[in-house]
């Protein structure tokens, strides 16, 4: 009677772990035909961090002073400003549906989407944050020290802000609320990364706060996926 | 209080005793009904009855407030994933990204859906549906109808044996209609089972039909 069914559906043996790759190639491939949106998340960061040079004088060993939180905030800014879209127009179009409708497992898919948003996003702002220190007199070390603290730091922010996106889907006034749910979580984050690069600029060893960082990061990795899946299927119920 | 059609509740998918609220409202409650191999039953119902939210809770997109869908006897759970492999949803929105071509779209979906399949495969079912030469476009360009029919090759090329169609027809021409009337005929003649919400006037005969009257 329901043999043909059944049939059919064994045919759909699927490795958990391939929906990791759909995920990411989907959202990248999505990006690629946005190219202008990728833009404007640097084009913002590049803006604000020159904003303080010029409100705050030209003087170097100020600004150099205040380089990593001015670089670091300004990276928490632009995240904030992309982490909208990491959703809502998968969620207009309803193929956020067909994402939860998926037979691989939602976290992997989660995970996929996180990923793609950081390499769109975060690795973008990790990989020119030389140009951006360079304008507040940081030399090679500590130019380093604020890149590798961006490349540790924004994937949290990407995964932590996930969470916060996937929360507010749908709601009026989401993007401030978002706004409001996820600083505070970004904290840490902000204070191991841009600490790292102050020790950096007074000659001290900057592995603990890197390591720290790094720490958080794997803790993220590991278990945001879930949070962001569970937080879609609340939103979409 | 929601009257239904009371059926034999004999075939692999099942609900029993499903009672959904929407906010103050009570959709329906206790709603059984069960879907043979090889049947197509047709959901009916004024707007606001529950005919999506009813589909969204057989795909377990919505949770009911009480109630179980089975499938083969075995009750599925909130994140089953046997569920996820067995249902195919095509909502009111057309789950079409606006900035990728058809061709894209349709491989995006059918990967999501866990097949691989050929670029071949995709282009021939495109021109099946009765867009040949419109696979390279944006589908922002294409119109309502158009954007339908791609949904029509994902049905085309789906292994799902059960599809929860909410208004397929919408937009859709004649040919179009004729088209997808081929689709479900075809996959129910293989077993498949199919659950269609709708207002229009559907061009099989032979489904049976659950009319939802909603509740005061």
């Amino acid at each position: 009677m329901s043999s043909v069914s059944l049939e059919l559906v064994e045919q759909s043996e699927l490795a958990p772990e391939d929906g990791f790759w759909v995920a990411l190639k989907r959202d990248l491939a999505i990006a690629m035909q946005n190219k202008g949106e990728l833009a404007q998340a640097l084009a913002f960061m590049a803006i604000v961090v020159s904003l303080f040079p010029l409100a705050v004088g030209p003087e170097a060993q100020l600004l150099k002073r205040i380089a990593p939180g001015v670089v670091w905030v300004a990276a928490l800014l632009a995240a904030l400003l992309t982490l909208p879209r990491l959703f809502a127009s998968d969620y207009q179009d309803g193929t956020l549906e067909q994402v939860l409708l998926s037979p691989y497992p939602l976290p992997v898919l989660c995970a996929g989407k996180t990923l793609a948003h950081w390499l769109t996003t975060g690795l973008p702002l990790a990989v020119l944050a030389p140009l951006f220190g360079l304008q507040y007199g940081l030399n090679g070390d500590e130019l380093g020290v604020l890149v590798a603290s961006l490349m540790l730091g924004t994937p949290v922010l990407s995964m932590l802000g996930a969470i916060g996106a996937a929360l507010t889907l749908g709601v009026r006034g989401g993007s401030i609320l978002m706004a409001l749910l996820v600083l505070p979580l970004f904290v840490p984050v902000l204070i191991f990364g841009a600490g790292a690069v102050e020790q950096a600029l007074s000659g001290q060893d900057t592995t603990a706060n890197l390591s720290l960082l790094g720490a958080v990061m794997l803790a993220g990795a590991v278990l945001t996926p879930v949070a962001i899946a569970a937080a879609l299927r609340i939103s979409l119920d | 209080m929601t009257t239904a059609v009371q059926a034999a509740a004999t075939g692999p998918l099942r609900a029993e005793g499903l009672q959904v609220t929407r906010g103050p409202r009570q959709l329906f409650s206790e709603l059984s009904f069960g879907i043979d191999s090889g049947e197509i039953l047709v959901l009916r119902g004024a707007n606001g009855t529950g005919k999506t939210t009813l589909l969204r809770v057989v795909a377990g997109l919505t949770q009911p407030d009480q109630g179980s869908v089975q499938w083969c006897g075995r009750a599925w759970g909130a994140k089953d994933a046997e569920r996820r492999s067995v249902c195919l949803y095509l909502g009111h929105a057309h789950a079409l990204k606006e900035e990728l071509s058809a061709l894209q779209n349709l491989k995006l979906a059918l990967a999501l859906d866990g097949i691989e399949a050929g670029t071949e495969a995709c282009a021939h079912a495109l021109d099946a549906c009765g867009l040949a030469g419109r696979h390279a476009v944006q589908v922002r360009r294409l119109s309502q109808g158009q954007k339908r029919r791609v949904g029509l090759a994902r049905l085309a090329l789906s292994e799902k044996p059960l599809w929860l169609l909410d208004e397929p027809t919408n937009a859709l021409d004649a040919e179009g209609i004729e088209r997808f009337s081929a689709l479900i005929l075809g996959h129910t003649a293989k077993g498949g089972i199919a659950a269609v919400a709708t207002h229009l006037p559907m061009p099989f005969q032979s489904a049976r039909e659950l009319r939802l009257e909603g509740s005061a």
